[in-house]
């Protein structure tokens, strides 16, 4: 919904959330049921129903439950009957600096302050390990915006004794906190408020009427911020962006103007502007945000323009480059066909309103950012939250090279007459085990946010996935596909729940960048032969479908299970482990 | 602007806040006469009224206004 993308109308937000709450509602679209826990050291009623609509737009139907008035160092501490059963999936500290409770007074030495320090810091520790010993969730926890006023002026941020010092040293003890613990993010209000301006977000007037330790029309930015972390925890985030290319990636009109005409690099202020976007889409994608060309160009101009001596991007940056006539909408969904994603995992950035209208209208789920003009194009994308990163593997630095070394098999494919031939020369190699700590992060990664191969979509926290690595009860497993052209990485998660005899599947996920590698098979094979160890003799498969996964319908049938009965819920399955023949030929496991 | 037309416009305010296109309100609507204006909603209507017609209510006035007919007198003094 336009009206809930960055850049938007807060007051309008405000003003309209209950007609917006019911067009959300009625639009049909599938969403995760959630449940979020926000502690809250001030009011936080319109923080909670502004975050619902954001949720609401993003996929997820979040349910709440809200601390009573600055309850929340009591409710984490001992939590009551009601919040225990409310059983979180988030918790969400929403404190201030409203909520410090002691200051440093002038008289104090060097050695007071770092005791009230370290006090007020543990008030805020015992709460998380509370939390997250308790309910086993992540914590989103505020850090704290910078004061109002500076009793020593300038020297408030310096001194020992000053307010302002000692909130930055807080704040630094809370990211010393957030930088070794997983599942523990901060939600950094320091930084929106700023970027609002303080002078409004710190009107004191609502704190002194309402006990709200921002002012009113800031509630959308604060609600939004926290929403993209929720949205990011739960595996939503986008995961490439298409891009136009003239007067998009640089001035000027590439086919017209000729290439060394194009504006970018040091020149003239405007090629620096585009010179400087350049640079913010490498670095996202450093980061693992994979992109692509999306313009209505010659290719042969596209590849000129991007190989301007003055350019940051290269072509080889680009996973997909789509540079024809065709309509933009279509060429959208080629390239998630391409790079085997959804459409709604894309971000399209074009200056063209036509050509954003057309995307948008025609293309389900697809952000379009008005992005305007290009001093603009940064902080429009920057700000609207579409890669908000909570967790970070190596799998996301390597990620593009992993698509184009994708890429490099296609057409080493077309050489071969026999699918099979083609399997073998790749050289795979498999390593399928057991759970290890190392790649549990990643495992929890590719779970959440998988959705075509993916039977159950069945979704993990962090703290979940890490208590089926513990459990005995459990078959778990992770693949990792090598092949002559590189490493894929961590790319399919197995896990079955045991009962008896029989492993009821819980899970059977695959990236889609190994499909059609008979990946799907050495897991399989590598699943029996535990099963034959741990005297397993039946495997339950379910099948529920969702928007995304028809891919995997059959998948137990060509598995060999057979089917047991089938309804609008799912469908169910079943195997003896006991005829089972081994069915992956072309890959080497665990050699 | 006359009260008649920030009586249109504090309408129109009012049937956005509370989402309900039935309300009419008067110089002696209260919070009574609306099902959902509550103490938290009063903050709601109270940020739209003030975007509304560009003005900002003092702390004072915020918790004293009885009726809607208070609160016409006060953005007409505004405006």
């Amino acid at each position: 919904m336009k009206e809930l993308e960055y850049p938007f109308d807060s007051a309008y937000i405000m003003k309209k959330r209950r007609s917006l709450k019911k067009s959300l509602l009625a639009d049909g679209a599938a969403r995760v049921k959630k449940k979020i826990a926000v502690l809250g050291g001030s009011t936080t009623n319109d923080i909670v129903s502004i975050m619902e609509l954001f949720l609401l737009n993003c996929g997820i139907e979040p349910s709440f439950y809200q601390s009573e008035y600055a309850q929340y160092w009591q409710d984490a501490m001992f939590p009551d009957e009601t919040l225990s059963a409310f059983a979180p999936d988030i918790v969400f500290i929403h404190t201030t600096n409203r909520n410090i409770t002691a200051y440093p007074s002038v008289s104090d030495s060097r050695d007071d302050v770092n005791v009230l320090l370290d006090t007020e810091f543990a008030r805020f520790e015992q709460m998380w390990q509370s939390v997250s010993e308790r309910f086993k969730c992540p914590i989103i926890q505020n850090n704290f915006e910078m004061p109002l006023y500076r009793i020593m002026g300038n020297r408030d941020s310096f001194d020992h004794r000053g307010r302002e010092r000692f909130i930055s040293r807080l704040n630094e003890k809370f990211y010393d906190y957030a930088d070794t613990h997983d599942n523990f993010y901060i939600n950094d209000i320091n930084y929106i408020s700023a970027q609002y301006g303080l002078k409004s977000w710190s009107d004191p007037s609502y704190w002194n009427m309402y006990k709200y330790a921002l002012c009113f029309e800031a509630i959308p930015e604060l609600a939004f911020n926290t929403a993209n972390i929720v949205k990011s925890v739960f595996g939503k985030n986008k995961k490439a962006i298409a891009l136009d290319l003239d007067n998009t990636l640089w001035g000027g009109v590439v086919g017209d103007d000729g290439v060394e005409h194009i504006q970018i690099g040091q020149e003239t202020g405007v090629a620096q502007s585009y010179y400087e976007f350049q640079t913010y889409l490498k670095a996202q994608r450093e980061l693992g945000v994979l992109l692509t060309v999306c313009s209505k160009n010659d290719e042969e101009n596209a590849l000129a323009g991007l190989r301007h001596p003055e350019g940051v991007l290269r072509p080889e940056d680009f996973a997909v480059i789509k540079a024809n006539w065709e309509n933009k909408d279509r060429n959208i969904i080629e390239t998630a066909a391409a790079l085997n994603i959804l459409p709604d995992s894309i971000v399209f950035v074009d200056d063209n309103p036509a050509e954003r209208a057309i995307v948008s209208a025609q293309v389900a789920g697809v952000s379009v950012p008005e992005i305007n003009s290009v001093e603009e194009y940064i902080r429009v994308l920057d700000r609207s939250g579409f890669f908000d990163i909570t967790t970070f593997s190596d799998d996301d630095l390597k990620r593009n090279e992993m698509y184009k070394a994708n890429a490099q098999r296609a057409m080493q494919q077309a050489a071969f007459g026999n699918y099979t031939d083609y399997l073998l020369s790749l050289d795979m190699k498999a390593e399928i085990c057991d759970f290890t700590p190392m790649y549990l992060q990643r495992i929890t990664q590719l779970t959440n946010k998988s959705n075509q191969f993916n039977v159950t979509t069945k979704r993990y926290t962090a703290a979940e996935m890490e208590a089926v690595f513990n459990d005995d009860g459990y078959i778990r497993l992770y693949g990792k596909l090598i092949d002559k052209f590189g490493d894929n990485g961590v790319v399919s998660v197995v896990i079955g729940r045991k009962d008896n005899d029989v492993l009821h599947m819980d899970l059977w996920i695959m990236s889609c960048r190994v499909l059609k590698r008979e990946m799907e098979f050495a897991m399989l094979d590598t699943l029996i032969d535990k099963c034959r160890e741990q005297g397993i003799k039946t495997i339950m498969g379910y099948y529920y479908p969702t928007a995304k996964n028809k891919m995997v319908k059959e998948l137990y049938g060509t598995f060999g299970f057979a089917k047991i009965s089938e309804d609008e819920e799912g469908s169910v399955w079943q195997l003896d482990v006991d005829g089972y023949e081994k069915k992956c030929s072309v890959i080497a496991i665990n050699d | 602007m006359n009260e008649e037309e920030i009586y249109d416009r504090l309408n129109e305010v009012f049937r956005d806040v509370f989402d309900d296109d039935t309300i009419e309100v008067d110089e002696l609507t209260t919070a009574d006469d609306i099902d959902d204006w509550d103490s938290l909603e009063h903050i709601n209507l109270i940020a739209a009224v003030e975007q509304e017609f560009g003005i900002k209510f003092r702390m004072g006035e915020v918790s004293t206004m009885k009726d809607v007919g208070e609160m016409v007198e006060i953005i007409m003094s505004r405006v």
